[in-house]
């Protein structure tokens, strides 16, 4: 470890190693720093993500993707499914990785083309100089440091703290947050081609239910319930355990998995002198998927892009990072700001109105379906329920969002 | 003054706590939540976390 960098990346997950990696392949002398000891654990998350957009970033490795899915299937309280089966462009759908090795794949590349990768060092607090961020401080077992940087990127997750340091609110409300619990299980004898969704209120409050295919007869089976349904005596775990009770009693528990996901939408600012935030801790995670890998990578490609920009021009005030803001608000910014009016929608809804869309949908062929085209013919079927769906075909028509990540 | 009470036996170490914490008084230092002292009892964590590790001392 040196005493000063170009770029010092707080956050060694997949926005702060792509980040790490943009910047040091454009020739900066970057710092990736990771405060637990493995980068990629513990697992937050249900692993799932879109085969296109992946592919943008890295190679497909069989070493951390466990399953290739086909589809999904999506049940409505009373158990009318939908299917989504994605036939067209040859079967692309989406993966289900395993994302302690997926992670550490990605801090490999950055470390390959000249990052420095420090594990069990974490950010103690931003080193601010007449209110520019000059650096920051860490601690390193136990030894405390200060490094300068050009640029500061918070990467640091949910939990996010680099944000607050440098005056930018990103604290979540509980109706901003979907808190979280899933099992990796084995014996659970599901199609390891799709996966499953179930929706309903006495399952999952303003949430919903996931099966995740893990390869051979494993799966990630998790909830996510909204924050405000949460507590009073019932926790997502308290949920997933009615579920799996009730649906697989023999199959076994191989694994615990916890976590928050930032549903929120996007937050009014993301950069500040001299520092950028990047994926979760910029609450850039999709409100109604929960999906955040594809959005951390996308931002942290601009990130690492404006980064070398900025300090090829000496200039790394907000003025200059603000070709980051408008970049990425421009690109996932928008599909997350279309999902929050699909969550906002979508959570409000009774057992009842949930179930009625599952029937309106009966006996339409979704053969080549996106989540968008799904919601179209919600749309197009149920007008009055879902009216204020109606700006989101206008804005995805204007500007070929892609809803799939 | 410690104004919660954190389960480490139920904790999962996810970090959703301190995300919603509206003052900022939580911290996931590796793998266990520390509170310092700006922390007002107001319950939010212990309403949204995922395991229920978290109690609010009166």
């Amino acid at each position: 470890m040196k005493n000063e960098y170009d770029v010092v990346v707080i956050g060694a997950g997949p926005a702060g190693s792509i980040t790490a990696k943009t910047a040091a392949e454009k020739g900066l002398s970057v710092l990736l720093i990771e405060k637990r000891q493995e980068i990629g654990d513990p697992v937050r998350c249900a692993e799932g993500v879109s085969k296109v957009w992946l592919r943008k970033h890295i190679e497909p490795d069989h070493r951390w993707i466990c399953s290739d899915v086909k589809g999904s299937r999506i049940y409505t309280p009373d158990g009318t499914m939908i299917e989504m089966a994605e036939e067209i462009a040859g079967g692309e759908v989406g993966y289900v990785l395993e994302r302690k090795i997926f992670d550490r794949a990605l801090a490999y590349e950055a470390s390959k083309v000249g990052a420095e990768v420090m594990v069990k060092t974490r950010a103690t607090g931003l080193i601010i100089e007449n209110g520019f961020i000059k650096g920051v401080k860490v601690s390193h077992l136990g030894e405390s440091y200060d490094i300068k940087a050009r640029i500061v990127v918070g990467a640091d997750g949910v939990e996010s703290k680099v944000g607050r340091w440098a005056g930018i609110d990103t604290s979540l409300k509980p109706v901003d947050i979907e808190t979280c619990a899933q099992y990796l299980m084995s014996g659970t004898g599901i199609d390891q081609d799709y996966c499953y969704f179930y929706l309903g209120n006495e399952v999952a409050p303003a949430g919903y239910i996931w099966i995740f295919p893990k390869g051979n007869d494993m799966a990630n089976v998790g909830i996510g319930i909204l924050g405000n349904k949460s507590g009073n005596g019932k926790h997502a775990i308290d949920y997933l355990n009615d579920f799996v009770k009730d649906k697989y009693p023999d199959a076994k528990i191989l694994e615990v998995d916890i976590g928050g996901v930032p549903v929120s939408g996007s937050i009014d600012r993301t950069i500040a002198d001299g520092l950028m935030l990047v994926g979760d801790s910029a609450r850039q995670s999709d409100p109604i998927t929960g999906g955040g890998i594809i959005n951390a990578m996308e931002a942290g490609k601009i990130a690492g892009e404006v980064a070398y920009n900025a300090i090829s021009k000496g200039d790394v005030s907000t003025k200059a990072l603000n070709e980051y803001e408008e970049k990425w608000r421009e690109t996932i910014g928008r599909e997350i700001n279309n999902s929050l009016i699909v969550k906002d929608t979508f959570t409000k809804f009774t057992d009842r109105e949930l179930n009625s869309l599952g029937h309106s949908l009966e006996g339409v062929n979704f053969s080549s379906m996106s989540l968008l085209d799904l919601l179209y013919a919600l749309f197009k079927a149920n007008k009055k329920l879902l009216w204020d769906l109606r700006v989101l075909f206008k804005t995805v028509v204007k500007y070929e969002l892609d809803f799939e990540k | 003054m410690v104004t919660i009470n954190v389960n480490k036996f139920k904790c999962g170490y996810c970090g959703a706590c301190v995300s919603v914490c509206p003052v900022g008084a939580l911290e996931l230092v590796e793998t266990w939540i520390e509170v310092n002292d700006l922390c007002t009892s107001c319950g939010i964590c212990s309403k949204i976390c995922p395991v229920g590790a978290i109690e609010v001392k009166k």
